[in-house]
């Protein structure tokens, strides 16, 4: 038995007593958001005339204006298109791919090309990849397609490698101790535990490049995109707001779509089980959902 | 489960699925058939560029070499540090703004559903639209400027941070709460002593990831003239200087793996 004095002895005078590590960092942090703020150029002046400015600019952002829809549709659709076919060609690369990546199955010499192809992927923003394709297969929607399918390998592969490696090898080896070729184990021991992670992270990438199809127009790679920012240029301010509603509602379409291809095939529920409880699907949300 | 008859003894075939999902998988899987179809069917290709592709991109590697490093100092040193600091300071600023709309988004902490759902609608609505378009509303109010760059990289990570916030405040082990409120707490006790222990760990990981994230994000934001090595980059393109296009890429690259491994290592040190 211990004595109470000692062990109020042992313990700090006082329980709540803080670390000096984390003023220090506070006070670096404070010192950095100075200096930064000052090389940014960042000045009350330019945030009050910016504040007039945005009070013109949004009375002229209202009423949206809608009188161009075909145009609005044309451009949605392309989006629409570009998102499907690159999420498509994306998940059937990024599987042998991420597949190839993973350390558990695969030998390094194997792993080490895959997982740099997936660096290499994931390093550059749609955007910027979509330049290059502008200028490789010309302006449209193929730029788009192709710019998006790579930034769909970085990120599925990158994850469905994850999902690999964290599977419990004893289905493996069982399925292997039958004698079962190499395709067997993939299908039998392998993908039905990574399969609801995988659709997981599927649905999300489709959800991702629905988003990103609506901006790579921007450097001319097809979509809604170019009509936006052409707009943009030309103070169409009304036509800038009936693009962004329109763009909004269709990414939060997507949303709900995703949301119920989860629910499908991770929560094994019904098209009746949807419609009825639109409030449990919430909670199969991705948790990555960006 | 149906019930055959098979040599005269009725044997079960035991299915995983009921009908009703099967029905359910099978519209999700035509869907996504249809959908792939009519989009190659529709997609606008022009033949005459994706048979030029192959010559174009041995144009495009032959004009990028060799990479101009001698423009580095000059040119993009300084729009490079700007990216950053745009990305720091909007993830800071969003953070802070985060914070208070988390809170509100949480139904333990704030049991008024209305509020919770005007917090969810702030939320979503930041996450649905992109930074890129932040950064076009920001360069029409503010004008072209790392000003606009940070403001859109805050807004754009609101709903992010937020969102992730709100869920771990959801997450919370209710029992060191109760033992406060038990003591007579008051509500700042409550949550400097109950919540934020239990949050700090997923709010600085949030961060960082965000940060990680707002990184490349603020590399794209200057193609609109929201400041960064995106403008550089935007010249450059628009100049067919694809020797300093080269760079600006290599540049980029070097950036964003830097700060991979720096947010490695610091989730390694501290979390």
């Amino acid at each position: 038995m211990t004595d109470p004095a000692t062990v109020a002895k042992t313990l700090p005078s006082d329980p709540f007593r803080r670390d000096v590590w984390p003023r220090v960092a506070a006070g670096v942090l404070v010192l950095y958001v100075l200096y930064a703020c000052s090389r940014l150029d960042v000045s009350w002046e330019r945030v009050q005339t910016g504040l007039e400015n945005a009070e013109r600019f949004f009375s002229r952002l209202f009423p949206p204006n809608f009188q161009r829809w075909d145009l609005l549709v044309k451009g949605l659709q392309e989006s629409l298109e570009i998102a499907v076919l690159a999420s498509t060609l994306g998940i059937l690369l990024a599987l042998p791919i991420g597949l190839c990546a993973a350390r558990n199955l695969m030998p390094p010499w194997v792993t080490w090309p895959a997982r740099l192809i997936v660096v290499m992927a994931r390093s550059f923003h749609p955007v910027i990849v979509a330049i290059v394709f502008v200028k490789a297969v010309g302006f449209g929607a193929l730029a788009g397609t192709l710019a998006l399918t790579v930034a769909s390998i970085g990120f599925i592969g990158k994850l469905f490698t994850e999902a690999i490696e964290e599977i419990s090898l004893k289905q493996v080896e069982a399925v292997r101790a039958t004698g079962a070729p190499f395709a067997s184990v993939l299908a039998y021991g392998v993908l039905p535990q990574v399969f609801s992670r995988f659709i997981g992270f599927a649905t999300y990438q489709l959800d991702s490049n629905l988003r990103n199809s609506t901006m790579v127009g921007i450097v001319g790679a097809g979509g809604i995109g170019g009509t936006l920012f052409a707009a943009f240029q030309r103070f169409d301010y009304d036509f800038v707001c009936a693009i962004l509603i329109a763009v909004i509602t269709l990414i939060m379409i997507g949303e709900v779509l995703a949301t119920a291809v989860r629910a499908i095939f991770i929560e094994n529920a019904t098209l009746a089980d949807l419609l009825r409880r639109g409030d449990k699907m919430r909670r199969v949300r991705h948790s990555e959902d960006d | 489960m149906a019930t055959v008859a098979h040599n005269g003894v009725s044997e079960r075939i035991w299915r995983r699925f009921t009908a009703a999902q099967r029905l359910s998988r099978f519209v999700v899987y035509l869907v996504i058939v249809a959908a792939i179809v009519l989009s190659i069917q529709t997609i606008e290709v022009i033949p005459e560029f994706l048979a030029d592709a192959p010559e174009q991109v041995a144009d495009l590697f032959a004009r990028m070499w060799p990479v101009d490093f001698p423009y580095y100092p000059g040119g993009v040193h300084d729009a490079l540090m700007e990216t950053i600091h745009i990305a720091t300071l909007g993830t800071l600023l969003s953070m802070v703004l985060a914070l208070p709309v988390g809170v509100l988004a949480a139904r333990n902490l704030v049991p008024f559903a209305a509020v919770n759902l005007a917090a969810k609608l702030v939320l979503v609505s930041s996450r649905s639209v992109n930074s890129l378009v932040w950064a076009l509303l920001f360069v029409a109010i503010f004008g072209p400027g790392a000003l606009a760059g940070t403001l859109a990289i805050a807004f754009r990570s609101i709903g992010f941070v937020g969102k992730l916030f709100g869920e771990a405040l959801e997450e919370a082990h209710p029992g060191p709460i109760e033992a406060l409120t038990a003591a007579g707490a008051p509500w700042t006790s409550r949550m400097t002593f109950g919540y934020w222990p239990q949050v700090k760990p997923a709010f600085w990981s949030i961060a960082l990831f965000r940060w990680d994230i707002n990184v490349r994000e603020s590399a794209v934001l200057g193609l609109v003239g929201a400041g960064g090595i995106g403008m550089v980059l935007d010249s450059a393109l628009n100049l067919f200087q694809w020797n300093r296009v080269a760079l600006i890429l290599v540049a980029i690259l070097a950036v964003v793996i830097l700060a991979e491994v720096a947010v490695t290592q610091v989730r390694r040190r501290i979390l």
